[in-house]
């Protein structure tokens, strides 16, 4: 069941995959969080040209996770509706941060307590089991 | 097990977790550099070269973090309150390397049954910054989950 549920979510992301594997890319989402914006916006900050930011929004509009609309001449981008626009999804994103830190601390914490157990108790430990 | 957090005005984050150990082993694992360097150590790859602190009220805090490839970011801290081992309060900013604005954090340990509830709260001076806050974790968290997912997909697909 948990090979299913991978898989599935290994499918659906894998256009996901491809477009965060990107800094810039990763940029330009995180950048998109603060509102609408348009290809001439998005490439300011990089030293790359506005084609090659075009080239980037395309890769992030085929994985869903921006949409643009036509406005006269510009096609201004936001982020997808439910895409990484609330905080809610912030808090998601620092928790598993934060978790990964703390379920090392767990396993540190428990290799301490073993190791400074009293022996009577560890040979308590070792008859049970 | 597993963490919690919650916003409490604009301004300040919350997060609670509960360990399988003391009050005193929680404490000391945030207050020993030789055990903070085992843990406090975000995606895996990275690793904290640099871990001062000096462990009493007005002692300074710096860990450097580095993925051993040439990037790396540090954090730099003063100790305000200390109550062995129910209480640390400090003020902590990040170095990337502009420093963000003070983060002030108190973290308290509770004996909870045979363990310990963890309650950190880290208070911004304001909610822009606890915006940005919440996006370099958000950066962060993206990076260390899809390296996660990325390595179970690995693992449970088929070779070649």
């Amino acid at each position: 069941m948990c090979y299913i549920a991978v898989v599935s979510a290994a499918e659906r992301l894998d256009a996901a995959f491809g477009a965060l594997a990107d800094p810039v890319r990763r940029a330009i989402l995180l950048r998109l969080v603060e509102g609408e914006a348009t290809v001439g916006e998005l490439a300011e900050p990089f030293e790359i040209s506005q084609p090659a930011v075009s080239r980037h929004l395309k890769v992030l509009e085929g994985a869903g996770l921006i949409v643009r609309r036509v406005d006269g001449t510009r096609r201004p981008c936001r982020l997808a509706p439910g895409s990484l626009d609330d905080l809610d999804d912030y808090l998601a994103r620092l928790r598993e941060a934060l978790e990964i830190n703390y379920s090392r601390l767990d396993r540190l914490l428990a290799a301490t307590r073993a190791s400074t157990a009293e022996p009577h108790e560890r040979k308590k430990e070792g008859r049970k089991s | 097990m597993s963490l919690t957090l919650e916003l409490e005005g604009d301004t300040v984050v919350v997060a609670r977790r509960r360990f399988a150990a003391p009050p005193e082993d929680v404490y000391r694992a945030h207050m020993e550099p030789a055990l903070i360097q085992q843990w406090l150590l975000g995606p895996d790859g990275w690793s904290m070269p640099v871990c001062i602190n000096e462990g009493r009220v007005g002692g300074k805090i710096r860990y450097e973090w580095s993925n051993g490839d040439g990037q790396g970011f540090y954090l730099t801290a003063e100790i305000l309150e200390l109550d062995p081992p129910h209480r640390i309060v400090h003020v902590e900013r990040m170095h990337l390397p502009d420093p963000t604005p003070d983060n002030r954090v108190e973290t308290t340990f509770t004996a909870d049954g045979e363990g310990t509830l963890m309650v950190m709260r880290m208070s911004l001076p304001d909610a822009a910054t606890r915006k940005a806050m919440l996006e370099t974790g958000m950066e962060h968290g993206m990076e260390a989950s899809y390296a996660r997912l990325e390595d179970q997909i690995t693992s449970t697909m088929p070779a070649g």
